[in-house]
């Protein structure tokens, strides 16, 4: 599975990182988790950072944060 | 009511003397942070709600391709409602440069979206009662209009980062959310902003607490007051390097009001908090070259600074 979190590096997309790291451990799933700050490949998803991609698909945009469970949730629906 | 709590905290628990400058503080600080808490939570909520229903991506296809002056009123009252923080300008910018929003629109949008923040109203509002709120709305969309169609009439395509004209933008998603959603966003939103603003705002309303009970009314009057023909120009100078701390100002600010600062020094003092700010200019430098940061920010703080004269004159 590929995770991408897309963000210019402020710091609620480091937390999206985190939150998607300990989604990933928790559900005990194989993943690889991509930060991604290049503004021509955010744009192709989302205006409204920082942005969650799972398998190239568009999970959550934009503040607030979804918390550990949602993350779980958004992961989960694509195993 | 809370009144009545304020006094009986005061007066009777903590048995401070009627009139003394300790008592007038401590009397302030508490009224203040109990109402300014619930008015906090009440509409931020209100306003996250609002917000949910209108995404940046429902924006900028409402503003894409629209004749200036049309394209700027709307651009300024949807910078209102539309959420945005400084951290994704950038993106935002992108997103409507490349679906054909033209540029003074943009900037509409970029000058109203900061400065008529909920926080912003609310405390105007809790403080100062919603006439002043209403005129600090009003004049921050006509400011923000009028500025957007300066820059538009300008001519500044060229000093938009080339790069930007060359991207191409996938079709966004927006999702369809349903209203027990927007509750959840809405509660989240509210949880998320007040965790980050409770101690700007217990700090300002204690310091506007000390300036009630201890600053002498002459010395405000002198440098604050309508008398003082450089107070705008130093109040907007001085509101810059506190960009985001209107939540913590505005307590300090209407102490200072109760003293004798002048009501249009005020809105230009908080014009200049929210709408001015370093980080921004520093964040957009990926999107617009020098010159362009220059002449936006530069029409912003004029048009702040004539704010705050006009209002001196005519409040």
């Amino acid at each position: 599975m590929e995770i991408m979190v897309l963000g210019p590096g402020c710091s609620n997309c480091t937390k999206l990182v985190e939150l998607a790291k300990q989604a990933v451990k928790e559900l005990g799933i194989e993943a690889k988790i991509e930060k991604v700050s290049d503004m021509h490949e955010i744009m192709k998803y989302t205006m409204s950072t920082p942005g969650l991609v799972v398998n190239g698909k568009l999970k959550h945009y934009g503040k607030p944060l979804p918390d550990i469970a949602k993350v779980k949730e958004l992961i989960n629906s694509e195993v | 009511m809370i009144k009545q709590f304020a006094d009986y905290m005061t007066y009777s628990i903590m048995k401070l003397g009627q009139g003394t400058a300790l008592a007038d503080s401590v009397n302030f600080f508490i009224y203040d942070t109990i109402k300014i808490f619930l008015l906090l939570f009440t509409i931020i909520f209100a306003v996250a709600v609002l917000r949910s229903y209108f995404p940046p991506e429902k924006t900028k296809k409402i503003l894409s391709h629209k004749k200036q002056f049309i394209g700027n009123i709307l651009a300024a009252l949807l910078g209102i409602v539309t959420p945005f923080c400084s951290c994704s300008a950038v993106p935002l910018f992108i997103g409507f440069v490349e679906a054909g929003v033209p540029l003074g629109v943009t900037f509409s949008f970029l000058i109203s979206s900061p400065m008529v923040n909920e926080i912003a109203l609310v405390m105007l509002w809790g403080l100062f009662g919603w006439k002043i709120a209403l005129i600090y709305a009003a004049t921050g969309v006509v400011l923000a209009i009028i500025s957007g169609i300066v820059i538009g009439k300008l001519n500044m395509e060229k000093y938009v980062q080339d790069y930007v004209w060359e991207m191409k933008v996938g079709e966004m998603a927006v999702a369809n959310t349903r209203f027990h959603d927007k509750l959840v966003y809405a509660r989240d939103y509210t949880k998320d902003l007040m965790k980050k603003l409770w101690p700007y705002v217990v700090i300002g309303i204690g310091l506007g607490a000390l300036v009630h009970g201890y600053v002498p009314t002459d010395f405000v009057v002198k440098y604050a007051g309508p008398e003082n023909p450089f107070a705008v120009l130093v109040a907007v100078l001085i509101g810059i390097p506190l960009y985001s701390n209107a939540a913590g100002m505005i307590p300090v600010v209407q102490a200072l009001v109760g003293k004798g600062m002048a009501m249009g020094t005020v809105l230009a003092f908080m014009m200049s908090v929210t709408a001015i700010s370093f980080p921004e200019a520093v964040i957009l430098k990926n999107v617009l070259k020098m010159r362009l940061i220059y002449t936006f920010f530069g029409i912003v703080a004029v048009g702040i600074i004539i704010v705050g004269y006009l209002f001196n004159a005519i409040l």
